[in-house]
């Protein structure tokens, strides 16, 4: 096991890590600032994917794809957010997990009646499709290096919203004493609002991204919401720095199971048993990762409570 | 309005109770939603195409074609089975997309004596130990792969990667692969089931410089890996896959980086057999010009069969015995040629080699290259005694 | 209508001594639906119905952790599939007493409740939903690669477990008394349960669980009670499936499966007696009305849930009975929100 291999993985698990940041990141801003479990993120991500999947395909500009997918998103969300998610704010968690798991199933039937179940065509913009030699001895694909690049990004940006402008602190008012923000003139209805259609944003970006690397189809949003809800958890939920970190840890503990598990048990157990137990315990590390972390710290690394 | 809804309701009971004993019924359980809903909604197209071309008959006689999603599931598909065997007293069974729900169903039918005719699972256990005279496959799962192994020896291909998802299916399609490829298996990779990222994987493989990376990753985990492999740079390292790896919807969702993908499968729409061309010309005329995938056309066939079978024995279904015996001997021509069932049900029939190219209208597809294994027969034969 | 000025008594009120006879009504009609049943012609739902009161079971034993206890778990599917995995696992060691099966699954879905039980109680509302979630995930994984059980093709149970006098499972109708008679035993438990001191203790956690603590419950291990006691009724309703589908795969405990049966608590009505049956008989009867007559049966359901929160926020249960009737003297749904903590939890700004 030579040093590229290993750099190659460290790299593999800051782009699965950044990716899930992505997504995460809107979740934990919903989920924290505004106390509602949107299990609708999901359906949000994978509108994101199909209308930049469409657009690419027929436009043929992908950068212009990412865009309208993140505008159109942010309009369904709009939309959403009225009807619907502005009356779950002051109700409890499973009353809003019952109404957005009512919205998955509708947005999944939606998008079956207008695209069809087939999954879409996505494909990696021609500039980007090949790889980049990182340095001598690692070709690695240029698309992935956009996607780290672009993770990081958002993660500056959402630090510098949430910490630097007027809006951010409006958001802070608003999530950390909502009545106090109330009677100090804070109008928390638009905030919140605001917060929904950034998150919807985010996770829309994250859709259109990882189009070109995944499988388009139905269900894909509910297949990512998993592993971004462990993600927030385990951070804290509430907490952009603490989705951050859990991101990055939940990537590399993913990848490196995957990666060094199976070999290493090889190399310490009977090659039968090593074979049945690697794959096994690779899929779960990431819930053992959560678990571990709840156990010791119960409300994840970076409570974000006020 | 509710006066109108009493009476659609009174002519709905009525005409149920009105219903012949002897009407055929066919039960088809549908895999539109769920996991396998791409594959399940090309089947209902082979279907609803075969259905036309009967005109809603079998044999000649008036028949009713029930057709039910249930999304994947073999537990949902248990309660259809028991719905469709109870309620609906259905003569043929036939639709699931899953081994797994083709298992969760079978013992139900075959002691209700209805025969399922699988339109694309056809796993070891029917094949062998748990076979029944109840239930007649189009292929065995393993037989994708043993000639995916044959096409690897022929290449000259000495160092392979395999890899799949972990469950034992997975392990059964490498396996099946390893029957008759005769080089060195550098890796054997077990994926996580419903896994997105591949980057990990992929840089197994590339360290690994195998001659050429055989996998088995159903649906949209082989989506994901293809596009990653390709955009990784290995697309100079050839990729072989049982067809149901590289199908038209695999193949339609991936785009470019699938060009060259070599895949095997007992049937391609470009089969110069004059039921398949026919076949083939009815279903792109109805269906925008699509190519058919092999889940179609095994919905087709399996339609045709029953069909066949009532018109063998003049309508009588209720004599069992004698349908079965239709059954086994098959008078009608196959979409995928000729071929004859083994002591299993499972039939004897070649299998090819596919590549994926473009047609001319440039467009992305399955190519028939040849013959890989002729009259081909599962390894699992043997255990079935009965 | 006609209009009126004097305010009328809410229905539970004035039709409570129906409401009182009600349940004893509806056991008699499901005790003597399988001798109906083939008059009628509808044989078939006799099996649908075994299916709803299996379903109820493992519904009963969520809602009682979660209506009364407060403790929204989203991997109660995991303790179905233990209990039906620990009947697969008997099978092949050559059991086949349906009795010592389903015992076994009972004990076996005690077992992981207790041990599940103990790391996620040290954690409160949305971090408790995560990680029960977690850790079904993990036992789903587990049955996908048991290569022995079947990995992610299943296992089918090809011989009916005896029941004894010569009976087995493929009995229909006495298969499905047996059920009748487990569901009614597991909801008369619970109701008594949540009425004796160990319910008054639960709720008074529930809704606020720092002055019990006060008060010096053992506050802890009251909820592990109650949380082993769910998981040990899911596992026994994990191993009724088992025998009723014949055939049992990890589908079983897939995460969606584990939020179907808290959509359906929360449908029916959480933390009200009847809310669980209620909401497992409405949605799989929908459910299997829907796909019928359409491919797209999903978003009439997902158009339900929204009605139900918006237009019956205390669930079906809600629109039937009043405050005295829910037996809770509880407020239903609304109440679990304290409990999850929407107060304490409420999260402070992005950045702590």
């Amino acid at each position: 096991m030579d040093f590229i291999f290993v750099f190659e993985q460290v790299l593999n698990g800051l782009g699965y890590g950044l990716m899930l940041f992505l997504i995460a990141a809107g979740l934990t801003l919903v989920f924290g600032i505004m106390d509602t479990m949107n299990l609708a993120h999901g359906s949000l991500y994978m509108a994101g994917a199909y209308i930049a999947a469409r657009v690419h395909e027929s436009s043929g500009s992908f950068a212009g794809a990412v865009l309208l997918a993140v505008l159109l998103t942010v309009v369904v969300a709009v939309v959403l957010e009225a009807l619907i998610i502005r009356h779950l704010y002051r109700r409890d968690h499973l009353v809003q997990v019952l109404a957005t798991f009512g919205i998955i199933l509708i947005a999944d039937d939606a998008v079956k009646a207008i695209w069809g179940v087939a999954p879409l065509l996505a494909s990696t913009p021609a500039a980007l499709a090949g790889p980049i030699e990182v340095f001598p001895g690692l070709p690695y694909p240029a698309y992935r290096l956009l996607l780290i690049a672009a993770g990081l990004l958002v993660a500056l940006g959402l630090y510098a919203l949430v910490h630097g402008t007027r809006i951010g602190m409006l958001v802070r008012a608003g999530a950390s004493n909502r009545q106090m923000a109330e009677f100090m003139g804070v109008r928390v209805g638009a905030v919140f609002a605001f917060v929904f259609a950034l998150g919807a944003a985010l996770a829309a970006l994250a859709g259109a991204m990882m189009a070109p690397i995944s499988a388009v189809q139905i269900g894909m949003g509910e297949a990512i919401l998993i592993p971004a809800l462990v993600v927030i958890v385990i951070g804290g939920i509430g907490s952009i720095r603490g989705a951050f970190v859990a991101a990055l840890l939940v990537g590399l503990v993913d990848t490196a199971g995957r990666a060094f598990l199976p070999p290493a048990l090889r190399a310490v157990l009977p090659p039968a048993l090593a074979a049945e137990l690697g794959p096994a315990l690779a899929g779960i590390a990431m819930y053992v990762l959560m678990a571990a972390v709840l156990a010791l710290k119960p409300a994840g690394l970076f409570p974000a409570r006020a | 309005m509710l006066q109108m809804k009493k009476v659609a309701l009174a002519l709905v009971l009525g005409s149920a109770l009105a219903a012949h004993a002897e009407d055929i019924k066919v039960g088809i359980a549908l895999d539109i939603s769920g996991p396998f809903s791409a594959l399940g909604a090309e089947a209902r197209d082979g279907f609803d195409l075969a259905i036309d071309k009967l005109g809603g008959k079998l044999g000649g006689q008036p028949a009713e074609f029930l057709k039910t999603d249930f999304g994947g599931s073999p537990e949902q598909a248990n309660q259809l089975v028991a719905r469709y065997l109870q309620r609906e007293k259905i003569t043929f069974f036939t639709g699931p997309i899953g081994s797994n729900a083709a298992l969760a169903v079978g013992p139900a039918l075959f002691a209700a004596k209805v025969p399922y005719l699988s339109s694309n699972p056809g796993p070891s256990a029917y094949a062998g130990e748990k076979c029944s005279p109840w239930f007649f496959a189009q292929y065995q799962n393993d037989t994708y792969d043993e000639a995916a192994g044959k096409v690897a020896n022929e290449k000259g291909y000495r160092n392979v990667v395999l890899i799949a998802p972990n469950y034992p299916a997975g392990k059964d399609h490498l396996n099946g692969f390893k029957r008759l490829y005769s080089g060195a298996v550098k890796d054997e990779i077990y994926t996580r089931l419903g896994q997105t990222d591949y980057a990990a994987e992929i840089a197994q493989i590339r360290s690994a410089q195998p001659d050429a990376v055989f996998f088995f990753l159903p649906g949209g985990m082989g989506i994901n890996f293809v596009k990653q492999f390709v955009g990784g740079g290995l697309k100079d390292i050839p990729l072989i896959a049982p067809g149901f790896s590289a199908d038209e919807d695999v193949i339609q969702a991936v785009g470019e980086p699938m060009l060259g993908v070599l895949n095997t499968a007992h049937w391609t729409h470009d089969l110069d057999i004059p039921a398949n061309v026919e076949f083939v010309a009815a279903f792109r005329n109805k269906y925008d010009g699509r190519y058919p995938s092999v889940y179609a056309a095994m919905a087709y066939d399996s339609l045709m069969a029953m069909d066949a079978a009532v018109r063998d024995v003049a309508g009588k279904v209720e004599d069992r015995e004698a349908l079965l015996q239709a059954l086994r001997k098959p008078s009608f021509k196959s979409v995928r040629g000729d071929f004859k069932y083994g002591v299993n049900n499972f039939p004897v029939q070649n299998y090819y080699l596919r590549e994926v190219g473009k047609d001319a209208q440039g467009r992305l597809t399955n190519k028939l290259i040849g013959t890989t294994l002729e009259q081909h027969q599962d390894a699992y034969v043997g255990a079935c005694k009965r | 209508m006609t209009p009126s000025f004097v305010s009328r008594p809410s229905f539970a009120a004035r039709h409570a001594g129906v409401l009182r006879r009600l349940p004893w009504l509806v056991l008699a009609v499901l005790a003597l639906f399988p001798l109906l049943a083939p008059l009628f012609g509808v044989e078939y739902y006799v099996g649908f119905m075994r299916r709803v009161m299996i379903v109820a079971i493992a519904a009963a034993s969520l809602n009682f952790i979660l209506g009364y206890g407060g403790m929204a778990a989203l991997g109660h599917a995991g303790f179905i599939g233990v209990g039906a995995y620990t009947v697969v696992a008997l099978v092949e060691a050559g059991v086949a007493s349906a009795w010592l099966a389903w015992g076994c699954a009972l004990v076996g879905g005690g077992v992981f409740a207790a041990l599940i039980g103990a790391v996620s109680l040290r954690t409160r509302g949305v971090y408790f939903i995560m990680i029960t979630l977690a850790f079904a995930q993990m036992l789903y994984y587990l049955a996908v690669s048991l290569r022995t059980y079947g990995g992610d093709d299943g296992y089918g149970l090809y011989t009916p477990l005896t029941l004894g006098a010569g009976f087995d499972t493929a009995h229909p109708q006495l298969f499905y008394w047996v059920v009748l008679a487990l569901a009614a035993l597991v909801f008369a438990v619970f109701s008594r349960v949540a009425h004796a001191r160990y319910g008054h203790a639960l709720r008074g956690i529930r809704d606020n669980e720092t002055r019990m603590v006060a008060l010096g419950y053992p506050v802890y291990r009251l909820k592990l009670a109650g949380f082993v006691a769910a998981g040990a009724v899911a596992g026994l309703a994990g191993g009724l499936l088992a025998s009723h589908n014949a055939f049992v795969s990890p589908g079983l405990m897939h995460w969606t499966q584990s939020a179907l049966l808290l959509v359906m608590v929360m449908l029916g009505g959480a933390g009200r007696r009847w809310g669980a049956a209620l909401g497992v008989a409405l949605w799989l009867t929908l459910e299997e009305a829907l796909k019928m007559y359409t491919d797209y049966w999903h978003w009439p359901l997902g158009l339900l849930l929204l009605l139900i929160v918006f237009h019956a926020q205390q669930g079906l249960a809600g629109l039937f009975g009043s405050r005295a009737q829910a037996d809770v003297g509880g407020q239903g749904a609304d109440v679990a929100g304290e409990v999850d903590g929407a107060a304490q939890e409420r999260a402070g700004s992005a950045e702590a």
